[in-house]
C-alpha cells in the first residue's frame, strides 16, 4: 500500500493527515493543506517539521527541549540541510509536545541529535523531493534533470530557477515520496551542517524577551510557593497557615498531603498570593512542625567512615570476575592500592525550578521548563487521575538542566496547587528550595588495587565500589558500575564487586551520569599504575587500548579503541606532551568514553607552595562523529570543561539527619570568569553517525587535572573536590 | 512628603502603593512585566538580577523599593536605548555567547557598566568586573571575547559564522 493510500481523514484544521510508519515505529506525520491558500495566513506547505509560509520564509520546528545544549538550533539545521534550504530563510519555533508525531522529545543522555538524526534528515529530504518534483512538473521536464541549490530548484540545462516559496503550493499537492525514493546529501555538499550557526534565541536572550519557564504569565494567574520538609518524606503535623493567610498579598495557604511518593508529590505547605514577592515573604514566616519520626537520619560524615569499614571486605555483589586476579597479585612486580571518594552534588541550574499550571474542569494545561515533557504528562495523568489526552504541556526554554529537570516534581506541585485554587498558578521555588530538594548525584567510594607485571603492564585490577541505594534494592540513579566500564572490559584479570549504602535522599541523573565520577577514579588510578610501572602515561594508555576494534564486537555504540587512541594522541600532541617543564608545572592526560563520545583531555598547570593551582591550558580532543553546529559543539565542550573544573575545584553538598547543609551559592562556589583558563577544542570528525556533545567532554577533565597536579607537586588526589585536600583554583 | 517615584528605562513609576520591602527584581518582573532581569539566588551572589542603578551595576534581588526613590534604573530591556541592539548585544549574538541564556542579561548589564567606566579594559579588568556574575553553563570565554570585541571596536562576526536573526544581521550591517 502506498503512503498516499493511507490518507485517512480531513482533520479539524482542514489538513489531510497522512501517517507513514517510518523510523522503526516513529510516525512521521505530514500535514498537507486541503486547499492551498497563501492569503489566509496558512502555510503554503506544511509538514510536522517544516512549513513554507506565504512570505516564502521557511519555518522549522525544533522538537526537543532546549536547556542550553543548543538543540533548538542544531536539530532544525539537520532538517534545513536535507531540504537544501537557505539558512537565511529559516525561522525556528518550538514544536508541540506530541509523542506520536515526533517520537522522543527528551533532553537527556546527549541523545537528541543521535536519536533524531535519521528522522530529521528524512523530514528535510521529503520536502526537498516534493519541491523538486513540483518544479519539474511546472517546467515539463524530468525530475532527474532538476537539482536544488540553497532554497531554489534549478533546471540544469535551461538554467531556470524557482524559489521554494514559489513552489510551495504546487509541492504540497505532490504525493508524499516513499522513504526509498529519498536522496540524502553528501557531506561534501553540506552548506549548513558543520558550520558555525548562532543560537536561534540569541536575539530574545540579549534583549530580555520572555523565553524561559519563569517568564510565563497568564491572565488571572496567581503566584505560589511550596515549603517541604527539610528531610525527605516528612509530613505536616501543624502549621501557622491561619496567620499566613492574613498577610498582605496572600490569597490562600494550605497543606497538601502529597501522594506518598516524594519523587512525585511530597507533602508540604503551599502559599498562594498576588505576586512572587508576597508569597516568598510569607514563606519566610511559615512555622511548620514536621513529623520526621519515620525517617532515616542519613549522615554524610557517618557514611564516609562506614564506607572505609566496608572496604575491608569484598562487596556483596559481583560486577565482573575475569581471569585470575589473585594469581596476578601474587606474581606482580608492583602492587598498589588507592581509596577514592566522590561527593554528593546538586544540579543547581541557574533558573530555580518553576512551572505554571492550570487545572481546569476537564483538562490540565502546563507551561514548563522541563527536560522530560512526556514523563511530565504521563505521571501527571496517573497522579491526578485524568487521561493523558486531557493534558497539554507547552515546552518552555529552561535556564539550564544538567539532568535536574528530568524529574518533574515541580510540575506536579504546580498542578496540585492549581487544582486546589481553581485558577492558573505559577509555582516558584527559591534557590534554597532547589538546593534542599534536588535529586542528587550520589557520592561513591572505590577501594582499588592494581598489579604491574615484570614487563610494566597492568596484570591485575581489583575494585570494591561502595555506592548508594535509595530503595534498598538497586543502585541510585547514575550510580552503578557495570562489567563493560573502562578499563574493566579491556583487562585480562579484573575483579570488581559492589556494595550499597542506604540514603534517604532522592537521586538523579547529573551531566554524564556515572561517568562524571567513574572517569576521575579509573583514569587517576591508571595514572597511578603508570607511575608505579615507571612508564610514560601516554604510552601506557595507548598500550591499554591495543589494536583498533569495537570493544563489544559488532556494537557500534560501544567503545572503539581506535577512535580512543586517536583522541588520546591528539590531546597529547596539542598539549605538547613530553615538553620540558618548569618547577611546579605538570601535564596531565585522561580519556573517557561516555554517551557514545570518545573524549580525551589534557591539562597544563602549575602548583605553588600554597597549593594554589594555576591552569595554563586545557585541551579537549573529541570524536562524536560529524559536527552538526561547530559553534554549538565547541561551546558545549568548553562549557563541559568549565563545569568540570568548577566541580572538581570546590563543589559538594553534605547532609546530616537527612537534611542538606548547603543552602545557596555562597556555600556552593561555582567557577568564576577569573578562574577560567584558556581552553582549546579539537574535533576528529569520524564518519560514524553523530552523537551528542552536551556531556562527554566533562568526565576526563578531573582526572587530567589531578594527574597534572601529581606531576607538578607529587601529591595524589583521591578525593573530590580538591578543596578538601587544601587545593584552590 | 518624600518622593515615591522611580525612573526605569526613562519612564517614571509611582511605587507608593507597594510593599517598600519588595525587591526591585520582583517589581520589574511581576508588576512591570520586564522579565529580562532574572531570579537566580535571592541573596545577591549570582548576578542574574543585575541592573544599573544610576549607572552602577547592582543586584536587584537585594534592593528594596524603599531605597530607590528618585533613582534612575536601567534594565536589559532599556540597555540599547533607542537602538534595537547595543554594541554589546550585537557582539553577544555574533559570538554566539549564550548557552541556556539565563544569566546573560545580568552579564550584559555588568559588562556595559564596565565599559562605561573603563572603555579599554585589560583582560584582568574584565575578569575582575565580571567575576561576580555566575554562568552555570560556562560561557565565560565567549563573554570575555565579546567584551574585548566591543572595547577594541572590532564588531564583526568572525569569518564563517552565520547569524540566525535577520534583524541582527541588518543591525550588524551585513548584506542579506
Amino acid at each position: 500500500m502506498s503512503i498516499e493510500d493511507r490518507a485517512m481523514s480531513v482533520n479539524r484544521r482542514g489538513f489531510f493527515k497522512i501517517s507513514s510508519a517510518l523510523m522503526g515505529g516513529i510516525l512521521l506525520e505530514i500535514h498537507l493543506p486541503l486547499v492551498a491558500n497563501a492569503d489566509n495566513g496558512k502555510p503554503a506547505l506544511a509538514t510536522a517539521f517544516v512549513e513554507i509560509l506565504a512570505d516564502k520564509s521557511i519555518q522549522i520546528y525544533a522538537t526537543s527541549p532546549e536547556i542550553g545544549q543548543g538543540v533548538k538550533t542544531s536539530l532544525p539545521m539537520i532538517v534545513a540541510e536535507e531540504m537544501d534550504a537557505d539558512w537565511g530563510d529559516v525561522r525556528v519555533r518550538q514544536s508541540a509536545i506530541d509523542k506520536p508525531t515526533y517520537g522522543r522529545q527528551e533532553a537527556g543522555g546527549s541523545e537528541s541529535v543521535r536519536a533524531s538524526w535519521d528522522m530529521l534528515r528524512e523530514a528535510g529530504a521529503t520536502v526537498r523531493l516534493m519541491l523538486l518534483r513540483a518544479a519539474a512538473q511546472q517546467w515539463r521536464v524530468l525530475p532527474d534533470t532538476c537539482a536544488t541549490e540553497a532554497g531554489y530548484v534549478v533546471h540544469s540545462t535551461s538554467g531556470r530557477r524557482l524559489h521554494y516559496g514559489d513552489l510551495a503550493i504546487a509541492a504540497a499537492s505532490q504525493a508524499v515520496p516513499a522513504k526509498n525514493e529519498l536522496h540524502f546529501k553528501e557531506k561534501a555538499d553540506y552548506r549548513i551542517l558543520g558550520k558555525r550557526i548562532t543560537g536561534v534565541d540569541n536575539f530574545g536572550i540579549v534583549t530580555g524577551a520572555p523565553l524561559f519557564g519563569i517568564d510565563q504569565k497568564l491572565p488571572g494567574m496567581l503566584y505560589a510557593c511550596y515549603e517541604k520538609s527539610p528531610a525527605l518524606g516528612g509530613t505536616v503535623v501543624s502549621s501557622n497557615i491561619d496567620e499566613i493567610k492574613k498577610l498582605n498579598g496572600v490569597v490562600d495557604a494550605f497543606v497538601l498531603d502529597g501522594n506518598g511518593n516524594s519523587e512525585e508529590l511530597a507533602a508540604g505547605v503551599a502559599v498562594v498570593g498576588n505576586s512572587t514577592w508576597a508569597v516568598l515573604k510569607a514563606k519566610r514566616q511559615l512555622k511548620i512542625r514536621w513529623d520526621e519520626s519515620q525517617l532515616v537520619p542519613s549522615s554524610w560524615s557517618q557514611d564516609q567512615l562506614t564506607a572505609k569499614e566496608m572496604m575491608k571486605r569484598p562487596g556483596t555483589q559481583t560486577v565482573t570476575n575475569k581471569g585470575d586476579v589473585d594469581a596476578a597479585f601474587v606474581d606482580a612486580a608492583v602492587v598498589i592500592e588507592g581509596f577514592y571518594q566522590t561527593p554528593f552534588l546538586p544540579h543547581a541550574p541557574l533558573e530555580p525550578q518553576n512551572a505554571t499550571a492550570w487545572y481546569k474542569d476537564d483538562e490540565i494545561e502546563i507551561w514548563a521548563p522541563t527536560q522530560a515533557p512526556h514523563d511530565a504528562v504521563r505521571f501527571a495523568a496517573t497522579i491526578f487521575d485524568v487521561p493523558a489526552s486531557s493534558i497539554t504541556l507547552h515546552q518552555l526554554r529552561a535556564g539550564g538542566g544538567f539532568g535536574r529537570r528530568l524529574m518533574n516534581d515541580f510540575v506536579f506541585e504546580a498542578i496540585a496547587i492549581s487544582q486546589k485554587m481553581g485558577a492558573p498558578i505559577k509555582l516558584q521555588w527559591t534557590r534554597e528550595d532547589d538546593m534542599a530538594h534536588d535529586c542528587y548525584r550520589v557520592g561513591g567510594f572505590h577501594g582499588l588495587k592494581g598489579a604491574i607485571d615484570k614487563d610494566g603492564r597492568i596484570s591485575g585490577w581489583q575494585d570494591h565500589f561502595v555506592t548508594y541505594t535509595t530503595d534498598a534494592k538497586k543502585p541510585a540513579r547514575g550510580a552503578n558500575l557495570n562489567s563493560r566500564e573502562f578499563p574493566l572490559a579491556l583487562l585480562d584479570n579484573a575483579k570488581a564487586t559492589s556494595s550499597s549504602l542506604p540514603v534517604a535522599l532522592r537521586s538523579g541523573w547529573w551531566r554524564a551520569p556515572g561517568s562524571n565520577a567513574l572517569a576521575f577514579v579509573m583514569q587517576s588510578f591508571i595514572h597511578e599504575l603508570s607511575v608505579a610501572a615507571k612508564r610514560d602515561h601516554l604510552a601506557f594508555l595507548l598500550e591499554l587500548m591495543g589494536e583498533p576494534r569495537w570493544l563489544d564486537p559488532g556494537n557500534t555504540r560501544s567503545l572503539n579503541t581506535g577512535r580512543a587512541s586517536e583522541v588520546i594522541k591528539r590531546a597529547a600532541q596539542e598539549i605538547d606532551w613530553g615538553k620540558s617543564r618548569l618547577s611546579g608545572q605538570g601535564l596531565g592526560l585522561a580519556f573517557h568514553f561516555s554517551h557514545r563520545g570518545h573524549f580525551a583531555v589534557a591539562a597544563d598547570l602549575s602548583v605553588d607552595e600554597q597549593k594554589h593551582v594555576t591552569i595554563n591550558r586545557i585541551v579537549v580532543a573529541g570524536d562524536a562523529g560529524p559536527v552538526i553546529n561547530l559553534s554549538g559543539a565547541e561551546h558545549q565542550c568548553k562549557g563541559s570543561v568549565i563545569d568540570a573544573l568548577s566541580t572538581l575545584a570546590a563543589l559538594q553538598v553534605s547532609f546530616e539527619n537527612g537534611s542538606i547543609i548547603e543552602s545557596n551559592f555562597h556555600q556552593y562556589p561555582l567557577l568564576t570568569m577569573k578562574q577560567t583558563p584558556p581552553i582549546e577544542v579539537h574535533f576528529i570528525e569520524s564518519d560514524f553517525s553523530p552523537t551528542g556533545m552536551g556531556e562527554p567532554a566533562f568526565p576526563p577533565v578531573a582526572p587530567a587535572v589531578c594527574n597534572a597536579i601529581f606531576q607538578a607537586c607529587g601529591e595524589r588526589i583521591r578525593e573530590l573536590p580538591i578543596s578538601n585536600s587544601g587545593f584552590t583554583i | 512628603m518624600p518622593t515615591t517615584s522611580i525612573t526605569i528605562n526613562g519612564k517614571s513609576h509611582d511605587v507608593q502603593s507597594l510593599d517598600p520591602e519588595m525587591p526591585l527584581l520582583w517589581y520589574l518582573r511581576d508588576e512591570l512585566g520586564l522579565v529580562g532581569t532574572k531570579f537566580g539566588c535571592g541573596i545577591g551572589s549570582c548576578g542574574a538580577c543585575t541592573v544599573h542603578i544610576n549607572g552602577l551595576p547592582m543586584r536587584s534581588c537585594r534592593t528594596p523599593l524603599s531605597m530607590l526613590a528618585g533613582q534612575e534604573i536601567t534594565t536589559i530591556e532599556g540597555l540599547s536605548g533607542s537602538d534595537v541592539l547595543g554594541p554589546l548585544q550585537k557582539a553577544w549574538v555574533a559570538l554566539d555567547v549564550p548557552q541556556c541564556g539565563y544569566c546573560q542579561s545580568g552579564q550584559l548589564m555588568a559588562a556595559s557598566a564596565l565599559l562605561v567606566n573603563n572603555p579599554q579594559p585589560t583582560d584582568d579588568d574584565i575578569d575582575a568586573a565580571m567575576s561576580g556574575n555566575l554562568c552555570r553553563c560556562g560561557t565565560y570565554p565567549r563573554i570575555r571575547a565579546a567584551i574585548s570585541m566591543v572595547a577594541n571596536e572590532t564588531l564583526n562576526p568572525p569569518t564563517g559564522v552565520q547569524i540566525y536573526d535577520l534583524e541582527t544581521r541588518n543591525n550588524l550591517g551585513e548584506q542579506t
